[in-house]
């Protein structure tokens, strides 16, 4: 168990820059979750901490200790790659026991250890087995326990979750966070999936083109996001260009179009410093849809159109048109859908929302 | 007809071409040279049909034969180690290599545009009395007269490899390609050396490959004639050679016929060993 301390870490592939100027520090036992749509650099800066690439500037700290210079096999780091990589000519129990050969660990105390490890990812009885005789899902718990029985200093996940359907996704997630929980293990997890890192993480690095966009616990990340690039990649975002007419007594006030006035909680609003121009932003899933004409004491409210609808079971994602500006909402599905076409009264409650800095005119 | 049956059937139309050639081609060839291997040489000429195990008795009971079949053997032998050990970090730089792999792999095909008897007579513009290397070590006053290089059996050798290495290559940089690289990353994590993860992990799951590679070199080695016809001494004769001696130079198809299903059989059995514990599929997988 060890902290990981990245120090203005550069990662450059000849003229492409791949990680900027990152500078993080992930406590003792925190589940980390690095997340980003495909490129944004967090697959490299996890393989940096790996010891799979050099930083082409900066220093990498693991419990305190530079690491940049130390080679990959002697930083006693676990690691789960996206397609397992088990090595499918040994046995299960084989590929378990494969890091404990090279830390001179007895023969006895090591089958003891490869049978906790099985037992603990639940798969006691599969150490005979090649890893082709095993599900998708199986061979990622495998994946896992021949990471964690080496007692890693810090285990490090690459998207393992993406290669697995979806039922299965979200049972290895909670599996997952179980296994870190009981073993309390520094973890760094790669995903792409705003689900899995809202679900498992003590904290969010939201990345973006090689730049950190967001580091805050997921609550934080969802209900404050720092940049209009968070608002959209967690969850969907209706964003309005809005403008701020003070700041006063833990309430920022905005003019939005269609809603007219908002006063929003501060806190909702950090980097909005007083009047000027801002940002609305809207969480899709905090716009509710009523019939035309009803009320909400504490809401604003303004009418619109259903353009389109996507249903997807307990809830509906709606397309929605009011005046000239569009807007997503989901919704938890009570009764029927509303249907395309539909006029409905959109209900907002000020302290759902969120405000940025709006662009310099 | 149901469509089980059609689709039964299907296979087998779609190989009937391939089928019919072979049949013609090569298993009732096969069948005549086993029918002659039974017949009698005559001086007059005409070979006297019937059953005479004469031609077997020779094949198999002088020792001449059975020395030169265990030295071709042991030549065969000799070449698939060197095309191991060098066609391996050869086909390893190039299944690792970011580049252009389909480049690296279009050299390797390059020699194959050049026949294969050219590419060995090349050799002897090379190791000749007057070829290049005497010109180079003549004239830079390191020999005071030419080296004799030629025609002997590590010439025999060298040209062998020269002409099996590629096969060698390919089929181990088949085997090494899909091996996911993330298993040398792992293993690495994991606290093996580079060293130990190649040992441990990418060179046990290549073997298949190597033993493909071996099993051609070994199998075109053992038969060839050409390369020990142009770069090998009187006494460097290989198995091939004698067949070809029997048959074409001494005119005598009977005792040709059964030292080549000799040949045949010695070979036949490695196929057949190969074939038990690794299978024929991994053969197809380099080859294609």
């Amino acid at each position: 168990m060890s902290t990981v301390t990245l120090s203005k870490i550069v990662k450059r592939f000849g003229a492409f820059t791949a990680v900027h100027d990152t500078s993080l520090e992930f406590g003792e036992g925190q589940f980390v979750t690095l997340l980003g749509p495909s490129g944004c650099g967090k697959t490299t800066t996890l393989r940096m901490i790996a010891g799979l690439l050099d930083p082409s500037e900066g220093d990498i700290l693991i419990g305190g200790r530079r690491v940049n210079d130390i080679p990959i096999h002697k930083r006693n780091l676990g690691i789960v790659f996206q397609n397992y990589a088990l090595f499918p000519h040994k046995t299960v129990a084989e590929n378990v026991a494969f890091g404990l050969k090279y830390r001179n660990v007895p023969k006895d105390e090591a089958a003891r250890r490869v049978a906790e490890a099985l037992d603990l990812v639940q798969l006691p009885q599969v150490g005979d087995r090649y890893p082709k005789a095993l599900s998708g899902g199986q061979q990622q718990r495998i994946a896992l326990a021949r990471a964690i029985v080496i007692e890693p200093d810090v285990l490090l996940l690459d998207e393992p979750l993406s290669a697995l359907d979806a039922n299965l996704r979200e049972d290895m997630r909670v599996e997952l966070k179980r296994i870190q929980d009981r073993i309390g293990v520094t973890t760094v997890f790669v995903t792409h999936d705003q689900s899995e890192a809202l679900a498992m993480s003590d904290s969010i690095v939201v990345m973006s083109n090689g730049r950190v966009e967001q580091v805050g616990a997921p609550e934080e990340v969802y209900n404050t996001p720092a940049s209009e690039f968070v608002a959209q990649f967690l969850g969907a975002s209706n964003i309005l260009a809005a403008t701020c007419t003070g700041r006063a007594n833990g309430t920022v006030t905005l003019d939005a179009p269609v809603f007219g006035r908002l006063g929003i909680p501060a806190e909702r609003a950090p980097q909005v410093a007083g009047a000027g121009p801002a940002k609305l932003v809207l969480r899709a899933e905090k716009l509710h849809l009523a019939a035309r004409g009803t009320t909400d004491g504490q809401a604003a409210s303004a009418d619109a159109v259903v353009e389109a609808v996507d249903y997807q079971g307990q809830a509906a994602r709606y397309f929605l048109r009011a005046g000239a500006h569009r807007f997503q909402a989901v919704n938890m599905i009570d009764g029927r859908p509303f249907a395309a076409g539909a006029e409905v009264t959109l209900h907002l409650r000020p302290q759902d929302c969120a405000a940025l800095p709006g662009d310099p005119a | 007809m149901s469509v089980e049956a059609r689709e039964a059937r299907q296979p087998w139309i779609l190989l009937s071409p391939a089928l019919t050639a072979l049949v013609l081609l090569l298993f009732v060839p096969l069948l005549f040279i086993v029918v002659y291997s039974f017949w009698l040489r005559s001086a007059a000429g005409a070979d006297q049909a019937g059953f005479y195990l004469d031609n077997w008795r020779e094949a198999l009971g002088d020792a001449f034969y059975r020395d030169i079949l265990l030295g071709t053997l042991r030549i065969a032998a000799i070449t698939t180690l060197v095309c191991a050990l060098m066609g391996y970090p050869a086909a390893y730089f190039i299944a690792r290599s970011k580049g252009n792999k389909v480049l690296l792999l279009l050299l390797l095909m390059l020699p194959f545009w050049i026949s294969y008897i050219i590419r060995t007579m090349s050799w002897i513009n090379i190791l000749g009395t007057s070829g290049a290397l005497n010109s180079v070590l003549l004239s830079l006053g390191i020999v005071s007269e030419p080296l004799r290089m030629l025609y002997n059996e590590t010439t025999v050798i060298l040209g062998l490899v020269h002409f099996l290495l590629p096969f060698m290559v390919l089929n181990v940089y088949v085997s090494l390609d899909g091996i996911d690289t993330n298993l040398e990353d792992a293993a690495n994590s994991l606290g093996a050396t580079r060293w130990q993860a190649f040992t441990q992990v990418t060179l046990p799951l290549s073997l298949p490959g190597l033993a493909a590679g071996g099993l051609l070199c070994f199998v075109l080695g053992a038969g060839t004639y050409i390369t020990p016809l142009v770069l090998g001494g009187p006494r460097d004769a290989m198995f091939a050679n004698l067949v070809y001696e029997a048959i074409i130079t001494q005119l005598n198809w009977p005792l040709g016929s059964a030292l080549s299903l000799m040949l045949l059989a010695v070979l036949g059995v490695l196929v057949a060993i190969y074939n038990r514990y690794l299978g024929m599929a991994q053969l197809a997988k380099g080859l294609g």
